[in-house]
């Protein structure tokens, strides 16, 4: 068949480009413009270059937060992942058993960010709170809002109360793709329980492991809601996340140029992590 | 290497099996001697499968029991049976390269890894893939998946049996062949018990020494390749086995024998005496085309013919015909001629015209 070319068809893709202009690239570029200019007032806006970033990199407020960030998104991979895998294994495969426990262990993921903050602002508290109640019952000396490490172990473990079951979930669905042969197979071989975890069922939820790792990677490294309504960054700034010192910033001083430079950074090292989980993880399918 | 022998075997897939449709096997009695290469051979659906995860353990019978060496295993699981099976399709561990797919049966039996490599070297060879041993399997082609697959069955050198559950499938004509050919030459150089599930009856007679041929949930006939040609047991085993299958027709009790329409069919003495005695009014008789003669002159025990049809298949010719109204295939040679329409008379060699009473064979007393 002979090919028609015609230019006029360029315009069905105008409204994706539109909807990408909007969705994306305008916000962006407002972001990217005030990085680069200093702005007293209307008509008042100076062209800084590169200031605001230089600034912004060598502030030790910001990477201070940065090593927080990056500390609790480390800690939050190491545990939701494994644990996820092993909440998904431990369930029941089917029938009225599996759909409950799924009903159950997805209630956490349907809770807004805030109330999650403020359930265990309270569930921890040492007075009125089970959870802190009952540890100083037990004879440990702990207060959130006083100990860093208290504090620390707590906003962790309302991470992994909160989304530990988005991996659970992610990872039973694959697991109940595997074909029975392969369990069948396994079984005439003779392997043990962990050679089929290992050789079975982990290289069959490698698809969406990788979904699990970069969705839990970057939701864990933007964090903000649930610590500010549980801690507030506190006790000092041991609690306090990139994207707090960013709106305290943005919001609070009303520091846009600085902000916005810190903005792209931002975005631009979640970019850049979520291309090095990806690559590294998907890297072995290349080979031959 | 053990012998295996089912005990009034039957096996429902639901729960509360009503009548004996409900059953994929139905009271089964057999043998799998030890170190023999048998085929399992019958249509689709008719409990292949089922009686060979049955023998592996990957599904408990309802009812009767399997023994090994004439220990009752039943309760054992799969890795206890210490059991190799091959699947219709091939799995393979993806992530691990096809050195270590054939090597992990043999790593998780704790066999020495010098040993290891050795074993799985000579596999290697025997299916021809030593050159992708490195490879990881999850890039190799589908026939060579199977061929990975077969190889981790193949490779144990202590299991009771290996079970292949139309393990040929998804390879292509000229490689099954020879793969079928290597079976048969493993089996001979290492003596293990092996069964062969499959509804290909050449594949069935190329691999194996003897057949069992099964049907509507019970084996109707256990044989040799020639005992199940010259001797069909059953009407099933007559139609199945042979191309084309035999000729089966309905016919009624008559003086010297059976007779259809207003054809009379004179028996053997021993044939019409049986008869007698048995009270079923479900009587066929069966003869393979193969042994149907064909002449151009009419004589004293021939029948009147019409040929309907014919297709020349190369090395044979495909006859159709019309006898009082009945349909019968003919077999004949090359050379054989004759138009479409005409005449012909046939006989049927005494020798080879069987009886069938409720679709078995009436045999002969001694």
């Amino acid at each position: 068949m002979q090919k028609i070319h015609n230019n006029r068809a360029w315009w069905l893709v105008l409204p994706v480009f539109l909807l990408v202009a909007f969705s994306a690239l305008i916000p962006l570029m407002t972001v990217v413009n005030y990085s680069v200019q200093d702005i007293f007032g209307p008509g008042q806006a100076f062209f800084v270059g590169t200031e605001w970033f230089k600034e912004v990199l060598g502030d030790e407020r910001l990477q201070d937060s940065l090593i927080r960030q990056f500390m609790f998104s480390g800690a939050v991979l190491l545990i939701q992942i494994p644990l996820g895998i092993g909440v998904a294994l431990m369930m029941p495969k089917s029938g009225i058993k599996g759909s409950l426990c799924l009903i159950l262990i997805a209630i956490p993921l349907l809770i807004p960010w805030n109330v999650v903050g403020t359930i265990w602002q309270v569930f921890a508290r040492g007075d009125i709170g089970l959870f802190g109640w009952g540890l100083n019952e037990l004879g440990f000396d702990y207060n959130y809002t006083g100990n860093t490490v208290d504090a620390w172990l707590t906003v962790l473990l309302m991470d992994v109360w909160h989304w530990t079951p988005l991996v659970a979930l992610l990872c039973y669905s694959g697991l109940r793709a595997i074909p029975e042969a392969f369990y069948q197979a396994a079984e005439i071989d003779r392997a043990s329980k962990w050679a089929v975890f290992r050789y079975i069922q982990l290289p069959r939820l490698k698809s969406v492991l990788i979904i699990a790792v970069l969705l839990r990677f970057m939701d864990s490294f933007m964090i903000y809601t649930e610590p500010f309504v549980l801690t507030g960054g506190g006790p000092g700034s041991s609690t306090t996340f990139l994207s707090q010192t960013l709106t305290t910033m943005a919001i609070g001083q009303f520091d846009l140029g600085r902000a916005s430079a810190f903005s792209l950074i931002y975005f631009l090292i979640v970019l850049l992590i979520s291309w090095l989980f990806f690559t590294a993880i998907t890297q072995d399918d290349k080979e031959k | 290497m053990a012998e295996i022998k089912l005990k009034s075997l039957a096996h429902s897939y639901s729960e509360t099996p009503g009548g004996p449709e409900d059953y994929a096997i139905r009271h089964l009695d057999h043998v799998w001697h030890e170190g023999g290469a048998y085929a399992l051979l019958g249509p689709s659906g008719c409990g292949k499968s089922t009686m060979l995860n049955i023998i592996s353990g990957l599904v408990q019978p309802s009812e009767g029991e399997v023994l090994f060496d004439g220990k009752r295993v039943n309760e054992l699981s799969p890795r206890d049976r210490n059991i190799a099976q091959v699947f219709q399709f091939p799995v393979v561990y993806d992530s691990m390269t096809v050195f270590d797919n054939l090597a992990f049966p043999l790593k998780n039996n704790k066999i020495p890894k010098s040993r290891i490599k050795a074993r799985v070297q000579e596999i290697a060879e025997v299916l021809e893939i030593e050159d992708k041993l490195y490879k990881k399997a999850k890039n190799l082609t589908a026939d060579e998946k199977q061929k990975v697959s077969m190889g981790r069955g193949l490779v144990r050198e202590d299991v009771s049996a290996i079970l292949f559950d139309e393990p040929l499938t998804v390879i292509d004509p000229q490689l099954k062949w020879k793969l079928r050919r290597k079976l048969k030459q493993i089996h001979e150089q290492f003596d293990i018990t092996m069964v062969y599930v499959t509804h290909d009856q050449l594949e069935a007679s190329t691999f194996a020494d003897k057949i069992a041929v099964m049907y509507g949930g019970q084996i109707v006939q256990f044989g040799t390749p020639t005992e199940l040609f010259e001797q069909p047991n059953h009407t099933f085993v007559g139609y199945f086995i042979g191309s084309p299958g035999m000729n089966l027709v309905e016919v009624e009790r008559s003086a010297a024998g059976v007779r259809f329409r207003s054809t009379q069919v004179d028996l053997a003495p021993w044939q019409v005496e049986l008869l007698k005695r048995l009270t079923s009014k479900n009587i066929k008789i069966g003869i393979r085309p193969e042994f149907i003669e064909l002449s151009p002159t009419a004589s004293d025990d021939t029948y009147e013919a019409e040929i309907l049809d014919m297709e020349d298949l190369g090395t044979y010719k495909v006859v159709t015909v019309r006898l009082d109204q009945q349909e019968m295939k003919v077999r004949m040679n090359e050379e054989f001629e004759g138009a479409i329409g005409s005449r012909t008379y046939l006989s049927f060699p005494q020798q080879w015209l069987k009886l069938y009473v409720d679709e078995f064979l009436v045999q002969e007393q001694q």
